[in-house]
């Protein structure tokens, strides 16, 4: 049921005196899946990185508000948990393995860099963060709503984005519709 | 007038427009995006990243065809500069969401020169209902029913890859029977949803009467669905934990007699399409893509198998118990809608392969986890013990903890690599579901197919991109 690749080197991590890094990011392990936790400001270059690693291709990138999460995050020591986190998994096609990063946003300025020029299947991806979530990603060539109307006010995914009790934002029905 | 003037007031007004609706976007970037004025960009979203070579964005030549225009813009610059700039025979052509061949409510902004395409956007969302924002209010338990709704043409797809990440947070070990039962339907659900893209992708194309084939045929595989789960579509039927009940009396004789009825309805379907010189004619050499670009743009499933690519997650990152059945991966050569529309008829008997060997070798035992956190009690138990009963209400009315942690699951669905980030607190209720609709990913690739191709092309590619909208706009 795990990844295969993932679940080879899944029984060797062991308390260990080094913390456990990778592409310059400290490691964690998660029900047997690798993930990476590079720091918002080296995030291109981590990118840079793991494409020249062979990760060729970014198949998700998704992002959580943890506002209300008063669990363990599962973070290794050294990285300080913010608001926002950044997502994103990638392949290699190569190797048959997958790895996943995850990166710490802070709510007073939710933005980072965007992997459109590395990995230009991001763009739609990172459009959806940007429209639910509302992370800036810098540097992307059409940064705008995709799922939500183009006028629409706030990011839905956002844990302080109450459910129904928004008013609709559509347009107004005219006249004979409810006659 | 030359476009480096009037590109620069639009640019400002996009600009402003962020401002007011977005508060929460760092003005830095705003700032950025109101800078690069350039000539050779008449976008008004800022001006396409340098490329410096070290990325993925120079595999993408043709990445000029991708229009870049907010709505506002297109309505307020409908005869200005931005489209076409000096050749005033270009125009800018809404199709969809409507559209017959836009499969469900696609919308394409394309910017047309005669009929030939120069630019194009997708856009979506009319069909976006927040499903990952509902799923943080639904249990574990209730959340199969929310995630099959998204893709309504593989709606056991959704049930396993959501079941398979609620698992895997549980560390929990699902029994024999239920994986192969799991595999069983995911495979006929293969057969139908392809089954489905035959036929509104043939009629697109004018195969009208592929049309009738491929929903008969569809309709006697969701038949069996209905028998063994009571619905034809959106079963809630693969739950964390298993399966919800186990395969009616006969089920054998069911699928062996619609594993028989295919094969030959598929060599009718060769008869009808493959050979046919006009049906080659639309779909050969049309919507091509190459290895880079697929990959460079995320695409999954045919669409990057078809360009010669292999890579198929049941085989190459095997789940369920998909390395223990024997099937070939389909592979195309040109990239084209013709190869997409080959993979997916020769992926239907890969799929009846499969189906042939799980019949043949369907353990026995239970079709659900034993473990009474996540499995209700039997319904016998209920009315001799109330200890039985309490559990069973705590079940469905609180759902099952699940402990704290984050997971993201894959699986081939017909479209594409499907994935499941699910994030939990340790309580009840997802903290955050995300899906990776394949789908959605793959619209991307459209307007690189479509660059420089036919208006009439452009519904060949839509076809042979086979998205669902509910998946794309979740």
């Amino acid at each position: 049921m795990t990844d295969t690749a993932a679940e080879n080197e899944a029984e060797a991590p062991e308390p260990e005196p080094e913390p456990e890094t990778a592409y310059g990011a400290l490691v964690s392990w998660s029900r047997g899946q690798r993930v990476i936790h590079p720091t918002r400001e080296e995030w291109l270059a981590t990118a840079k990185a793991l494409l020249a690693d062979g990760w060729n291709m970014c198949v998700d990138v998704t992002a959580v508000d943890y506002l209300t999460h008063h669990a363990d995050r599962d973070l290794p020591a050294g990285v300080e948990p913010e608001r926002f986190e950044v997502v994103a998994s990638f392949v290699s096609h190569l190797r048959r393995e997958r790895l996943r990063a995850r990166v710490q946003v802070p709510a007073s300025d939710p933005s980072i860099a965007s992997l459109y020029v590395i990995y230009p299947g991001t763009d739609f991806l990172e459009r959806e963060v940007y429209d639910l979530v509302g992370i800036t990603f810098v540097g992307h060539p059409d940064l705008s709503r995709i799922l939500m109307p183009e006028t629409w006010e706030g990011h839905p995914l956002r844990k302080d984005f109450g459910i129904g009790a928004i008013p609709v934002q559509f347009k107004a029905p005219s006249a004979n519709t409810h006659r | 007038m030359t476009v480096t003037e009037d590109s620069a007031s639009p640019e400002q007004q996009t600009g402003d427009d962020t401002t007011g609706v977005d508060s929460a976007a760092a003005p830095s970037e705003i700032a950025a995006a109101g800078a690069g004025s350039t000539e050779t960009v008449p976008a008004d979203f800022g001006p396409e990243p340098e490329d410096d070579g070290s990325g993925q964005l120079h595999l993408l030549p043709r990445r000029g065809a991708v229009l870049r225009m907010s709505e506002v813009q297109a309505a307020a610059d409908i005869d200005g500069p931005l489209i076409g700039g000096e050749n005033d025979q270009t125009m800018l052509v809404n199709m969809g969401p409507v559209h017959p061949s836009t499969h469900g409510v696609l919308r394409l902004m394309l910017e047309l020169d005669g009929e030939t395409v120069l630019r194009s956007k997708p856009i979506i969302g009319y069909l976006h209902t927040g499903m990952e924002k509902t799923a943080e209010s639904l249990t574990f338990l209730q959340g199969p029913t929310n995630v099959t709704r998204m893709d309504y043409a593989s709606p056991f797809f959704n049930e396993l890859v959501f079941s398979m990440a609620t698992e895997q947070l549980l560390g929990l070990e699902v029994p024999p029977r239920a994986v192969w039962i799991r595999m069983l339907m995911c495979e006929l659900n293969r057969i139908s949803s392809h089954l489905l893209s035959m036929a509104t992708g043939g009629m697109d194309i004018g195969a009208v009467s592929m049309m009738i084939y491929g929903w008969r045929e569809r309709e006697v595989v969701l038949r069996f669905f209905q028998k063994v789960t009571g619905l034809r579509m959106n079963h809630n039927y693969i739950r964390p934990g298993g399966v919800a009940a186990d395969l009616p009396d006969g089920w054998r004789r069911d699928v062996l007699d619609l594993m028989d009825l295919l094969p030959p309805r598929l060599e009718e379907y060769d008869i009808l399409m493959t050979g046919q010189p006009i049906w080659r004619d639309r779909l050969q050499g049309v919507g091509v893509i190459s290895q880079a670009e697929a990959v460079a743009l995320s695409a999954t499933g045919p669409i990057l198998r078809s360009t010669g690519i292999s890579w198929d997650l049941r085989r190459d990152m095997p789940y369920l118990a998909y390395d223990e059945v024997d099937f070939d991966v389909l592979v195309g050569s040109y990239g084209d809608a013709f190869d997409r529309y080959a993979i997916r008829l020769n992926e239907i008997r890969e799929s009846i392969r499969i189906v042939r060997q799980i019949v043949e070798r369907m353990p026995s035992g239970d079709y659900r986890s034993a473990d009474t956190k996540v499995t209700p009690p039997p319904r016998a138990r209920i009315d001799e013990s109330m200890e039985a009963l309490i559990h069973h209400f705590k079940i469905f009315t609180e759902g099952f903890k699940v402990p704290e942690g984050e997971v993201y699951v894959a699986v081939e669905s017909p479209r594409g690599e499907l994935g499941c980030y699910l994030v939990s607190d340790g309580g009840p209720k997802p903290y955050r579901m995300h899906i990776r609709g394949p789908s959605f990913v793959n619209l991307q690739t459209m307007p690189h197919m479509m660059d420089e191709g036919f208006l009439a092309d452009a519904v060949a590619v839509i076809a042979s991109v086979d998205p669902v909208l509910g998946e794309v706009d979740r």
